[in-house]
């Protein structure tokens, strides 16, 4: 497909759509490099790219409005609802502090060990926009749940988080975090030990139907069930008795029973099978055609160039390339080494490995 | 060669493994496939002895498997994180592993666990890097065969293409049987010699 364009054209193209680091763009370069963005992805033929750009609102109209929250590409048929973003972070910073090693062995030497900050996650900036799927893909251990937990004010206690998050035009603090997790955000964690051990899977997914009666709640989440193989009898059994892609499906479900405006899920397809993992994007993707969000976590590259809308790709605690889908389609179209390092080591390409160093940054590709 | 004769399993009534067979010959890799919920998990169980078949076999060159002693078929899990005691700092969990500290230096230098990982806990180190830790362990066992269990699902494509690339160079060089358990067919056309449907 990208025989058509000339290689330059290409490169100038994905360049201006991979509006990535911090490095502040000037309001025209960026509102040219959005402008070039659709279109790259509409030459590119992406995997759910539209004609329908013309149709939506222009975004450069609400761009001139002259916030800072605007340093990101579109995807073409997404939204601004309501002139805003459903979800903007900026600037976002996860520090721990921590006790230096090897105190000593005394009693109190512990209370006197020096200490000194970790910064985990570092300026970083991601927007999600109604109607959208936005994947974050990266290294193991780069900070990327941690970023989920920032978002859903769940950080654990020793974090130290800065910066700003807006949802729905709204700048969030801990308190207004708290409120949206859980209602109109919904988490799908990456762990399966999520689940209450204690309460039947059927019953967990029923208490997350916001706002409906109990008759209502069982009818949701058997449909939910249903749509992911998952039976009345699967509903009546506690967590140890699922298999690991039968509790990932229930994670699943109790997202999806909540009818939330912004799902974030950390790695939700681990232990699926091809079916259910695709099974389970094509609702994400159904859930952000009907103006929803999505943030996607995971490793699975080859699953979310399926559905997503936006790869940001994620190494060592920020975002070093947000790109359009579409350009993951070729290594040269990736500008930031570590993402054609992610390119070339999938298994349908060259299964090429390296070790992923968290400090030191990646090697070239 | 390690086999399994007409092997069924169940958890109460419902049967999860019925009539399966499956040799793996020293060197050879077969990737088992199946959906998500088939019983996957339990054949690795199964195969590798934390599990007794209710019915058929599993037996190593024709001899059931030992009992006592490092285990000569060791599992690799899907959740690393379960796997290590939470208490305890790599270090001394790698201090459990039935091997001299030479051999051991080698395994971690082939696998790729760093020294800096050693004094932390298991909740300080992400998925990846406990996988690998999990790794060393099953290997300081030397192991003839090797069951893995969807243990790349949780790495990013970059580890887990290194991960697999230390482990066909040690099965490789050493002559040592897998299972490979996974979701993506990508990856086992890759690692695997050939596949077979539980």
């Amino acid at each position: 497909m990208s025989a058509l364009r000339k290689d330059d054209e290409l490169r100038a193209d994905c360049a201006a759509a991979s509006a990535c680091d911090a490095s502040r763009v000037s309001e025209n370069a960026e509102l040219s490099g959005m402008t070039q963005a659709s279109e790259t992805s509409r030459s590119l033929d992406g995997v759910h790219a539209t004609d329908a750009c013309a149709a939506s609102e222009p975004h450069h109209e609400i761009h001139r409005d002259g916030h800072a929250h605007h340093r990101h590409t579109h995807a073409c048929d997404s939204h601004h609802a309501g002139g805003h973003h459903l979800l903007q972070v900026e600037d976002l910073s996860v520090s721990f502090s921590m006790y230096d090693d090897a105190p000593g062995s005394g009693f109190l030497s512990w209370i006197s060990a020096p200490q000194h900050t970790v910064e985990v996650i570092h300026g970083l900036n991601i927007g999600v926009h109604a109607g959208e799927i936005v994947a974050i893909v990266g290294a193991s251990g780069s900070g990327k749940t941690l970023l989920a937990d920032a978002i859903l004010g769940i950080s654990p206690e020793n974090a130290l988080v800065t910066g700003r998050i807006w949802f729905d035009g709204v700048e969030q603090d801990a308190q207004g975090l708290a409120n949206l997790r859980g209602s109109d955000i919904a988490f799908v964690p990456q762990s399966v030990e999520s689940l209450d051990p204690l309460m039947k899977v059927g019953r967990q997914v029923e208490l997350f139907a916001r706002g409906a009666s109990p008759d209502q709640a069982r009818a949701r989440r058997k449909a939910v069930f249903a749509r992911y193989g998952l039976d009345d009898a699967a509903a009546e059994l506690y967590p140890f008795e699922l298999s690991g892609g039968m509790a990932r499906r229930v994670l699943l479900a109790c997202a999806l029973v909540n009818e939330p405006r912004l799902i974030i899920a950390d790695e939700p397809t681990p232990g699926l099978d091809l079916e259910l993992a695709v099974r389970a994007m094509g609702d994400f993707r159904a859930f952000a055609d009907a103006g929803g969000g999505v943030l996607l976590i995971t490793h699975d590259i080859e699953l979310v160039l399926r559905v997503a809308d936006r790869i940001a790709v994620f190494e060592g605690g920020t975002v070093v390339e947000e790109t359009a889908v579409a350009n993951f389609a070729s290594p040269e179209l990736l500008r930031h080494p570590f993402s054609r390092a992610l390119w070339a080591a999938l298994p349908e390409h060259g299964f090429a490995g390296g070790e992923v160093c968290e400090q030191e940054g990646a090697g070239d590709a | 060669m390690l086999e399994a004769h007409d092997l069924e399993f169940s958890y109460g009534a419902a049967p999860i493994i019925a009539g399966f067979d499956i040799g793996i010959a020293p060197g050879e890799r077969v990737a088992v496939s199946a959906p998500s919920g088939r019983g996957k998990t339990t054949l690795c169980q199964l195969l590798a002895g934390y599990l007794r078949p209710q019915c058929g076999s599993v037996t190593l060159d024709g001899a059931p498997l030992p009992t006592g002693g490092p285990a000569p078929v060791q599992m690799i899990w899907q959740h690393p994180e379960r796997m290590l005691d939470p208490l305890l700092t790599m270090e001394k969990s790698l201090a459990e592993c039935p091997c001299d500290a030479e051999t051991l230096g080698e395994l971690r230098e082939a696998i790729g666990v760093r020294d800096a990982w050693l004094t932390r806990r298991p909740r300080e180190l992400s998925g990846g890097e406990l996988q690998r830790v999990c790794i060393v362990r099953a290997l300081a066992c030397n192991p003839r065969y090797l069951i893995c269990d969807e243990i790349s699902t949780m790495l990013d494509a970059l580890t887990q293409a290194d991960i697999w690339a230390r482990l066909m160079a040690w099965s490789d060089e050493r002559g040592a049987g897998m299972a490979v358990v996974s979701h993506s067919p990508a990856l086992t056309a890759r690692v695997a010699t050939r596949t077979v449907e539980l």
